[in-house]
């Protein structure tokens, strides 16, 4: 993963804040934000941020993990819904996996994702925790 | 636009071929197309492979299998779309020829995957979703797609038992047909306890509901179908009477509809009005099976059962070689293999087969009308192509 | 070291990890005497930190919840300093990523500090200074650690993890700093070398010649200068690396169960190092008054103590409830862990190609 620093720097306020996009013409949330609204052209846009609080759609249970996440493994990753939309796919953390359960609210925690090996940098981002 | 026809096909046996390099994988399937077509020359080459940089450190792949097939100087491009590089390489091959700009043109698919480790074929396989927003946190293809089927069986309200049961059965049927392709790569038939039993890969699918990794490639002659009838006189004509091709988002959580794979059912209406023919009409297909779950979909979005029913249907028996509307008689990506890019072609391969009536063992005893479906990552990309015998 | 005004935590947050391991299931794998460790140190479990959870995301928590204590837009933020002996860096700051994920950056000034257990209060008493000296309008002090203990050591019982972060400003102050008092020497009672793993220390010299010393020393010290008695505050905290000391400290300096009890969490959270006497501060907000006035503290080895007098204001009320508080981290929704996977989270274990 070594050349991975611009692209994860680039990432920085997508991942660390939920920047996201509101289409100035529907209201539809992107994350990340757009410079083009799929379907309709829009290209005019108003920044928003994600919300901390949303509902699980969908999840799985990754027993075989891919490089960078095998000392996580078995995790539970899920699509998640944030209110007042924008999705993102991430892991679901501090709770047993046999509780996870789709339509379950949640809430976004800022965690550390793996690291670039055991000299490159440490690589974070969102995951969700239940909104306990 | 030209009407075109299939006039040769070759693949070898898939599997892990260690002792053999990328490109006589490649040259050998290729030869053996060839070969069935009768030709020593082509004029245009389409090359279908998923990421020979990534494999195997190799890209201009296509000037290297022009070279090493011995047909310099001709065009040769690779063409790329994740699993479905082999469709769109049919695809682009079938333009050159319907243009008029070409007539004897190679369609191919190779990939060489076994020279990199199991971590690092996931990494190459992951390329196709989204790096940033879906990969970066921990997604691998098995998740994606077992988000799908977790998603689809609440949808449906299908009971966890039965559910299991559906995939299953998709599972023990592809191996069933893989069972009599002497090219397959798990030639070994399948019961369904050993399939629900399996190591769980990712909740729920487990190792045998999901392809393998596999080295192997595919390749098939087109050209004009009045030259086909005058000059290829070798076997029973089959013409490509539609294709079709879509996008769709390439993370699967912006799609409307999580359960839904929208880029086959927008493909497929293309080439359904392209070819003039209903879903009904088909008489079996070869589909992308990269997961039992994926299978079950596609034949929704194909049209052939309805949203929430490929499952029952599969149980039903209604997908079987001997069943209403065979799915997958060559064993599909589960038990013949899935080397990325050579995929679509072999199902080429398999329609025309079919469609000639030279199936043997696995012959469909109706193969009037043949379609392929081959697709990219989580439903990124579809192309779709159906075949008849004339 | 004189009286100071108006000026004082605007917003605070803490963050605890929700894992724990027990005391007792340590002392099993190395065969040792729960009962009396129990006793002796007061200390029954202790957080643990995930595999995925660090200084810094547990100072982003910990700041965010500060900052929705204190209502206002994170870019106002002229500076951030977070106090740890765990920086996931040796050479780039943890404080950075912090002000970038609170959205406070660039003009937002940063540095990480080091001081064993107290560089969390450091890093609160520099913040609050930028904040009276008039050179920023609000600054953060964060207090984190998910530090270490040797296997088998005496400090595998207590070592956890967790964060607590002040936002200091000079409106809507919610409990104002009114005195400050520092008690500094150099003593090598605890320590760790650049590459070793875990620290060292110097067993019983850590007690009396260094904690004690220290705690007394500025307790003492701040009494003086602020004209103050035990009976005058609602609340005292201590740098908590077991429950023993800080109740041994505190009942010295003339303070009841009563007054420390609030702010006494290490039985239950372990030793949470530069995050200790802070955690416990958040703990004693959580359930303060207006007009209570607060004493607190830390400890850092090497080594050296901070203390603080803090007075409520009525801008406390409604504050606590507005985000986690601290107590319900601790006691409810937490997942107890078995040696092994203790380890496993923790690194502990030999990886191939190590």
């Amino acid at each position: 993963m070594s050349g991975i620093t611009a692209r994860y720097w680039r990432e920085i306020p997508r991942r660390y804040r939920g920047e996201a996009a509101q289409s100035v013409k529907t209201g539809k949330v992107y994350f990340p934000p757009r410079l083009v609204e799929p379907g309709n052209g829009n290209r005019k846009w108003k920044p928003v941020k994600l919300a901390y609080g949303g509902e699980l759609l969908t999840f799985t249970v990754i027993r075989v993990a891919p490089r960078g996440f095998e000392m996580q493994g078995p995790y539970a990753l899920g699509i998640i819904e944030l209110d007042g939309g924008g999705r993102i796919t991430t892991q679901i953390v501090d709770v047993p996996l046999e509780e996870v359960k789709i339509g379950m609210r949640v809430r976004v925690e800022f965690r550390k994702i793996t690291d670039d090996g055991s000299e490159g940098i440490h690589l974070y981002g969102y995951k969700v925790v239940p909104e306990y | 636009m030209r009407d075109v026809a299939v006039v040769g096909v070759g693949m070898n046996k898939w599997g892990e071929l260690w002792g053999t390099s990328l490109r006589d994988i490649f040259v050998e399937a290729a030869l053996k197309a060839m070969d069935d077509a009768g030709v020593d020359r082509i004029d245009s080459l389409y090359v279908g492979c998923m990421s020979p940089g990534l494999f195997v450190g190799q890209e201009h792949l296509a000037s290297l299998l022009a070279d090493y097939l011995g047909q310099c100087p001709i065009p040769a491009v690779r063409v790329e779309s994740a699993c479905a590089s082999g469709g769109m390489a049919l695809r682009m091959g079938w333009m050159d020829v319907a243009l008029g700009l070409h007539d004897i043109v190679m369609v191919s698919g190779i990939e060489k995957m076994l020279d990199v480790d199991g971590a690092g074929a996931t990494y190459a396989l992951a390329t196709a979703a989204d790096q940033e927003f879906e990969c970066y946190n921990g997604a691998t293809f098995p998740g994606l797609y077992a988000m799908i089927a977790n998603a689809y069986q609440k949808k449906h309200r299908i009971a966890a038992e039965r559910f299991r049961d559906q995939l299953a059965h998709v599972a023990v049927k592809n191996h069933a047909n893989g069972h009599l392709n002497p090219n397959a790569q798990y030639r070994a038939k399948l019961t369904l306890d050993d399939v629900k039993n399996a190591t769980m890969v990712a909740d729920p699918l487990r190792l045998y509901d999901c392809s393998p990794i596999t080295d192997g490639a595919a390749a098939a002659i087109l050209c004009p179908l009045d030259l086909a009838k005058k000059k290829f006189k070798n076997h029973p004509l089959v013409a490509v009477i539609g294709t079709g091709a879509a996008t769709d988002t390439i993370a699967l959580h912006d799609r409307e509809d999580l359960t839904w794979l929208r880029s086959t059912e927008v493909a497929a209406r293309q080439a359904y009005r392209m070819a003039n023919v209903e879903p009904t009409q088909v008489d079996f297909a070869e589909v992308h099976d990269c997961f039992t779950i994926a299978e079950i979909c596609v034949t929704e979005a194909l049209g052939f059962f309805a949203a929430g029913k490929g499952g029952e249907a599969a149980m039903a028996g209604d997908t079987a070689l001997k069943g209403k509307k065979p799915v997958n008689t060559s064993g599909g990506l589960k038990s013949k293999g899935h080397p990325v890019g050579a995929t679509g072609i072999a199902q080429i391969l398999e329609l025309v087969l079919q469609l000639r009536g030279e199936a043997g063992e696995r012959q469909a005893s109706k193969a009037r009308i043949g379609l392929a479906q081959n697709m990219g990552g989580s439903g990124g990309s579809a192309v779709v192509h159906i075949l008849k015998a004339l | 070291m004189a009286q100071e005004g108006k000026i004082g935590i605007v917003g605070y947050g803490s963050y605890i990890p929700r894992y724990r391991i027990k005391l007792e299931e340590i002392a099993k794998v190395w065969g040792a005497d729960a009962v009396a460790y129990k006793r002796g140190l007061m200390l029954y479990e202790k957080s643990v930190p995930a595999p995925d959870q660090d200084v810094i995301t547990m100072s982003v928590e910990a700041a965010r919840r500060a900052v929705v204590r204190a209502a206002i837009d994170p870019i106002r933020i002229g500076a951030l300093y977070i106090g740890s002996e765990s920086h996931p860096y040796a050479v780039k700051p943890s404080g950075t990523v912090v002000a970038e994920a609170l959205g406070a950056t660039p003009d937002c000034r940063c540095a990480d500090f080091e001081f064993a257990c107290k560089a969390g209060t450091e890093a609160m008493f520099v913040a609050y200074s930028e904040v009276k000296a008039g050179v920023v309008s609000y600054a953060m002090g964060i207090g984190a650690d998910t530090s270490q203990g040797a296997p088998g050591d005496a400090l595998e019982y207590s070592a956890s993890a967790g964060a607590a972060a002040f936002l200091f400003g000079k409106k809507d102050v919610l409990a104002t700093v009114d005195f400050t008092a520092a008690f500094m020497t150099d003593t090598p009672d605890f320590w760790r070398r650049e590459h070793a793993f875990y620290p060292s220390h110097g067993s019983r010299f850590t007690g009396e010649p260094a904690y004690f010393k220290h705690t007394l020393g500025a307790g003492r010290k701040l009494f003086e200068i602020s004209g103050t008695k035990p009976e005058d505050f609602r609340f005292a905290v201590f740098h908590q690396p077991n429950g023993k000391f800080p109740s041994r400290a505190a009942e010295m300096l003339g303070f009841n169960k009563k007054q420390y009890e609030t702010g006494l969490l290490s039985p239950w959270l372990g030793n949470t190092y530069s995050g200790a006497s802070p955690i416990g501060l958040t703990a004693i907000l959580d359930v303060a008054k207006p007009g209570d006035r607060i004493f607190m503290v830390s400890f850092g080895s090497g080594a050296g103590s901070d203390g603080f007098v803090f007075t409520v204001t009525e801008a406390i009320k409604g504050k606590a409830k507005l985000t986690p508080q601290t107590r319900p981290q601790l006691d409810e929704n937490k997942f107890y862990l078995d040696y092994g996977q203790y380890a496993k989270f923790r690194g502990k274990i030999l990886m191939a190609g190590h």
